[in-house]
């Protein structure tokens, strides 16, 4: 079997903050009825996490459960177990309406840290990024610039953003422009 | 800028996050009816200076449709709701007719 990479394969860069691309991390879509208990036990028994409430992240390390949407979940698992909690999510849930699909390839993920850390992604996104609005434990999905991204803080100076794959390279540059020597905008 | 909490992920999100849908409330008229009604469905919209009801989607977000009431010549948000009613919940005509008296849009006042 060939050695899978990830998009930019760990390319990082330092400026007010730093940017890394983390590598490969496994990641299942989840849809269906949030409040079904067996949902909410596939969920438990894949991440070890709760369900997640409205735009909750119950990340540790790289597992963990968050809310997408009122009908969907990311659940992250380590990535050399995705396809066997995927199996034991998929037969877990058989008799649900509900749907999961593994779309580890089909993502890519920072990390931004550092002190400046919410300036970067604050440039680039239109969101409410104060320390008093945007908390570790809250997730958000939104845009980068001009695609479509979701991220969430690990610590108070640390995030990680997910973004489709095909836009990774995109992003990795805006995050680098962004975090430019000498672009601190002292807000945050 | 247009500022409109999403009803399903309860952020309030800005107009470049959002997509337009156009008008809100429209009743399908198919195949089996008359010309004029499927005429009026397809072309005949609202185009108001003032209260109008719209549909939304939360594009870069979680993704969902929902309707939005708001006043097209200052911008002014009445509220939002979900998509799932075929007329705008008590409350969002309260809303709008606390600011607006009198209003009316389409079959609704």
């Amino acid at each position: 079997m060939s050695e899978s990479i990830s998009a930019l394969n760990h390319a990082s860069y330092d400026g007010i903050a730093k940017i890394e691309e983390i590598g490969l991390q496994g990641m299942i879509t989840l849809r269906g009825d949030l409040s079904d208990k067996v949902l909410a036990k596939a969920v438990k028994d894949a991440t070890g996490q709760k369900m997640p409430a409205q735009r909750e992240a119950l990340v540790n390390g790289d597992t963990g459960a968050c809310w997408m949407s009122t009908d969907e979940l990311l659940v992250l698992v380590p990535y050399a177990e995705v396809e066997a909690k995927l199996a034991a999510m998929t037969s877990a849930l058989s008799g649900t309406h509900a749907l999961a699909v593994n779309v580890s390839d089909a993502r890519a993920v920072f990390r931004i840290s550092g002190g400046n850390a919410r300036v970067v992604l604050g440039k680039l996104s239109p969101v409410d990024l104060a320390p008093e609005a945007f908390q570790p434990g809250q997730i958000r999905r939104s845009r980068l610039a001009q695609v479509a991204g979701a991220f969430w803080m690990d610590d108070a100076e640390t995030f990680r953003v997910v973004c489709f794959r095909s836009a990774a390279d995109y992003v990795f540059k805006l995050l680098k422009v962004a975090a430019q020597p000498g672009s601190e905008v002292g807000i945050y | 800028m247009l500022i409109l909490n999403c009803p399903y992920c309860g952020v309030d999100a800005e107009e470049t996050e959002l997509a337009a849908g156009g008008e809100a409330h429209l009743k399908r008229f198919g195949p089996g009816s008359s010309d004029d009604d499927f005429h009026d469905y397809l072309f005949m919209r609202e185009n108001p200076k003032g209260v109008h009801l719209e549909r939304w989607r939360h594009s870069n977000g979680c993704g969902k449709w929902f309707h939005a009431a708001r006043c097209t010549q200052t911008l002014e948000v009445f509220g939002t709701y979900p998509a799932q009613t075929t007329e705008p919940p008590q409350e969002i005509k309260d809303n709008i007719a606390a600011k607006r008296p009198g209003w009316a849009w389409r079959e609704f006042s």
